[in-house]
């Protein structure tokens, strides 16, 4: 490529547990855990009755009323992602180049909070299959093709670049991130505000993970529900939010003086070509998908100083994962720190990339470790160190962050102290 | 830089299944349009559709895939099939690792969604597929072809509306050029249910004629409107080198790409596609002269119509190049319509001919463009260039450049 280099310059989070980075960040270094009984709808019906919820005031957030009409509960988290974010970077929109601004927004599941809702209008509870038109909202379109949350947030922004959506299941949030990191860097823009949302905290997706078993059915002890990597885990927890990022070229961002809060040096994804909801047991792709985004960092595996893990607490997933961890980085996968902080935060599908992406980058800045709560009992088929409970203090330089996904997609990115060398 | 190009072409379009079929009707003018029977229209103001007919998907796939599938979803991987077939690209022909899967999508399996939902609030969560969970997302196209042909590479989603078909395109030449050697790209989309139907037409842009023959008219002075389609293509796009040390002979290069985003009306609004047009161009380093044919994205409502006409006439001057909308054969596709766009684009190329634009009559005033209508029209195959737009503001644009033209192809 041109030897642009592409690092972040603005965090905004919306998460369990943390409406905003900065409560986001105290919430997981501290260990809390977000997971709960589900407040959004009665679960009495459903095997999975708990999640990680936002406590999300769309008034306090500052969102318009025009905007919490229009806007799925996705959008919404998007939305005001962005702002804090644009807000954090210092970037002022009047003042760029509205031609050298993208945006690219995952999502796994899109608008479907409000998809469900207004089906249930225009299908009269589930009782019409010929739905009603005359009762929809003129907003359906933007529900069904759920592009339009990358479009509010290109309208935000003020961004004329390309503008899309990444739409890979549960490493859309990894996805969307590393597609705006090659816009950068193959010089279509200077300037991508990239990131991942998703609200699934809805009937009709936790009957979908019901229907397979693979969210967890810990009702009775919400708060310790997601275990990632003990013996006794149960399966994810559904989580919810959204993060997005101010990426930059790397000179840009210096010009204006910009705080940089981290480089994202490489990215790959991979698929395993085997099952839409099983893994190889080798983890075969991940690890393909690790060295091809160290290959593309010009970085050694032992250079990798902390791994952020998928870690959903799947009994399939911790495994996988750890074992695609020890073949990309062989013995040095047991010297380093690897932690999930979906233990804390559920698992939001297609937002939770990009979420760990920014507590990544604030691992690397603030020089701590996150820790995997809810890791009691050590599972003697996973043998890394974990990080169980408590946050570390360490200096880091390079990180992994790892994804993987319904139909089988594998996504890995590495980010470094900015400023380090080419 | 390594050049990508397409060396299999899997059509499934409402006017034709396959490719040769396709390619025959949309030269003969024949419309898919007609009255829409998969469900009761009867109490909708748009009725008219695009619908592919007589597909029945255990020809094709495995018994067990059914029900584990959307419609969408089944026409996507028997595209994926025919693309293959016709590059002649053979399991063990590349590695497994070498290969990966970029598609498009706009709705998901919501044929599948609505079915569910259904199930779920008329009979509780334990009536819920256990197959929901992979059916509706809109990943599901990209992992089922990855699955079914053993690709394990880069994947990609992308979601942009229409433009999306494009945008997936574009992302499979990224990853030929970044080393993989083979990507099946495209997009199909169907959602022809109740639900996904009243979605549509609540983009206030679907027509509401009744008329066949009128209904859809990109660029006529009756626009009013157009009609949805399902189906789409997906592509073999490959590695140039790769594809000339196998034998394969390809229909055309993927040689420049655009996106861009409309500026909104708070924000001074402004029209994005002449800069998507402008990039594609300057990625293909093509003087706006090089290009023979330009496949318009045709949204058949007049404000859309009046801009991409003038973009056209502003960067190639007016009526100096032929311009063509097949969609009016098959309705919009939603992602699956520009990758047959880039289907008839490269068989223009191959057979020196631009398939018509059927139904539209007389071009609205004003609008300086030279509308390929009523027949095909011959023409010396060169590049051409095709646009698809999104709703929100969605432009894309890419430059195909025929085989003959790429350097080293006839080597």
């Amino acid at each position: 490529m041109s030897g642009r280099r592409v690092v972040i310059t603005g965090l905004g989070v919306v998460a369990p547990g943390g409406v905003n980075t900065k409560a986001f960040w105290e919430a997981i270094t501290s260990g809390r855990t977000a997971t709960r009984l589900i407040t959004a709808f009665d679960p009495a019906a459903f095997r999975s009755q708990i999640a990680a919820e936002v406590d999300f005031d769309p008034v306090q957030a500052g969102l318009s009323h025009r905007e919490m009409r229009r806007l799925d509960r996705a959008a919404q988290f998007a939305l005001v992602a962005t702002r804090e974010s644009l807000s954090d970077s210092g970037l002022e929109p009047g003042r760029l180049d509205p031609t050298r601004v993208g945006v690219s927004v995952g999502s796994a599941v899109g608008c479907t909070v409000r998809l469900e809702s207004e089906y249930l209008v225009l299908s009269d509870s589930g009782r019409e299959w010929v739905v009603d038109n005359s009762y929809a909202s003129p907003h359906l379109y933007d529900y069904y093709m759920p592009g339009s949350l990358a479009a509010e947030v290109a309208w935000e922004v003020n961004a004329q670049g390309p503008v899309t959506m990444i739409s890979a299941g549960c490493t859309s949030g990894l996805d969307s991130l590393g597609h705006a990191a090659d816009l950068i860097r193959e010089g279509t823009v200077d300037v991508m505000l990239a990131g991942g949302t998703d609200a699934p905290i809805s009937p009709i997706t936790v009957s979908c993970f019901d229907a397979i078993k693979a969210t967890s059915p810990g009702n009775d002890d919400a708060a310790h529900a997601l275990r990632p990597f003990d013996r006794t885990r149960t399966g994810f927890v559904l989580g919810e939010g959204a993060a997005m990022l101010v990426l930059e070229e790397l000179e840009y961002a210096r010009a204006r003086g910009a705080k940089l809060y981290a480089e994202i040096t490489g990215f790959a994804s991979r698929s395993n070509a085997f099952h839409m909801t099983g893994l190889r047991p080798d983890g075969a792709e991940l690890a393909a998908a690790v060295t091809a985004a160290l290959d593309e960092s010009k970085l050694p595996a032992d250079a990798i100083d902390y791994v952020n893990a998928h870690g959903t607490a799947t009994k399939q997933n911790d495994l996988h994962e750890t074992v695609a961890l020890k073949t990309a980085l062989g013995d040095h996968a047991y010297r380093i720190p690897v932690s999930s902080i979906k233990s804390m935060i559920g698992h939001s599908l297609g937002a939770v990339g990009s979420i760990e992406i920014a507590a990544c980058a604030l691992a690397i800045d603030q020089g701590i470790v996150p820790p995997t709560a809810n890791l009691n009992e050590p599972d003697p088929e996973l043998d890394l160190d974990y990080v169980p409970h408590q946050a570390r203090e360490q200096h880091l330089d390079t990180v992994l962050t790892v994804g993987s996904g319904f139909g089988g997609f594998q996504s890995a990115m590495v980010l470094v102290r900015p400023g380090s060398p080419a | 830089m390594t050049a990508a190009v397409v060396t299999g072409i899997g059509v499934a379009a409402p006017n034709g299944l396959g490719k040769d079929r396709f390619w025959a009707a949309t030269l003969r003018g024949e419309s898919g349009i007609r009255t829409v029977r998969r469900f009761d229209v009867s109490s909708y103001p748009s009725r008219l559709a695009g619908e592919i007919d007589g597909f029945e998907p255990t020809e094709y796939l495995a018994g067990r895939l059914i029900p584990q599938t959307d419609r969408m979803t089944q026409i996507a991987l028997v595209a994926s099939d025919w693309a293959l077939a016709d590059a002649g690209v053979e399991p063990g022909t590349y590695d497994t690792t070498e290969m990966g899967v970029a598609t498009a999508g706009a709705s998901g399996g919501l044929e599948f969604g609505q079915r569910e939902l259904a199930n779920l609030w008329s009979s509780g969560p334990q009536h819920v597929s256990v197959y929901m969970s992979f059916a509706w997302f809109y990943a599901v196209n990209s992992g089922q072809i990855s699955i079914r042909h053993g690709m394990r590479g880069p994947t990609g989603v992308m979601v942009s509306d229409q433009a999306g078909g494009l945008d997936a395109l574009a992302q499979a030449r990224r990853n030929v050029r970044k080393g993989t050697r083979l990507i099946l790209s495209g997009g199909v989309d169907s959602s022809f249910c109740p639900y996904g139907w009243v979605s549509r037409m609540s983009s206030r842009s679907l027509s509401t004629c009744d008329d066949p023959r009128s209904a859809y008219l990109p660029f006529d002075a009756r626009a009013q409107g157009h009609v949805p389609g399902e189906g789409g293509a997906i592509l073999v796009v490959e590695d140039a080198q790769a594809a000339r040390s196998r034998g394969a002979r390809p229909y055309g290069e993927i040689a420049g790409y655009g996106a861009t985003f409309d500026a909104a009306a708070r924000h001074g609004g402004g029209n994005g596609l002449r800069r998507a047009v402008e990039a594609a161009l300057a990625d293909a380093q093509a003087a706006a002269t090089d290009i023979g044919v330009v496949f318009a994205d045709g949204s058949g409502t007049p404000e859309d119509d009046r801009i991409e006409a003038e973009t056209i006439a502003a960067v190639f001057g007016p009526g100096a190049v032929p311009v063509t909308v097949p969609k009016t054969m098959t309705g919009r596709m939603n992602s699956g319509g520009a990758p047959a766009d880039l289907a008839c684009a490269l068989l223009s190329m191959r057979d020196a001919i631009i398939p018509p634009t059927i139904n539209v009559r007389t071009i609205a005033p004003g609008y300086e463009i030279d509308l390929v209508i009523g027949e095909p029209r011959p023409w010396q195959p060169g590049a051409a260039l095709v646009l698809a737009r999104g709703k929100g503001g969605f432009n894309s644009a890419m430059v195909l450049r025929a085989t003959a033209q790429v350097p080293g192809a006839t080597a």
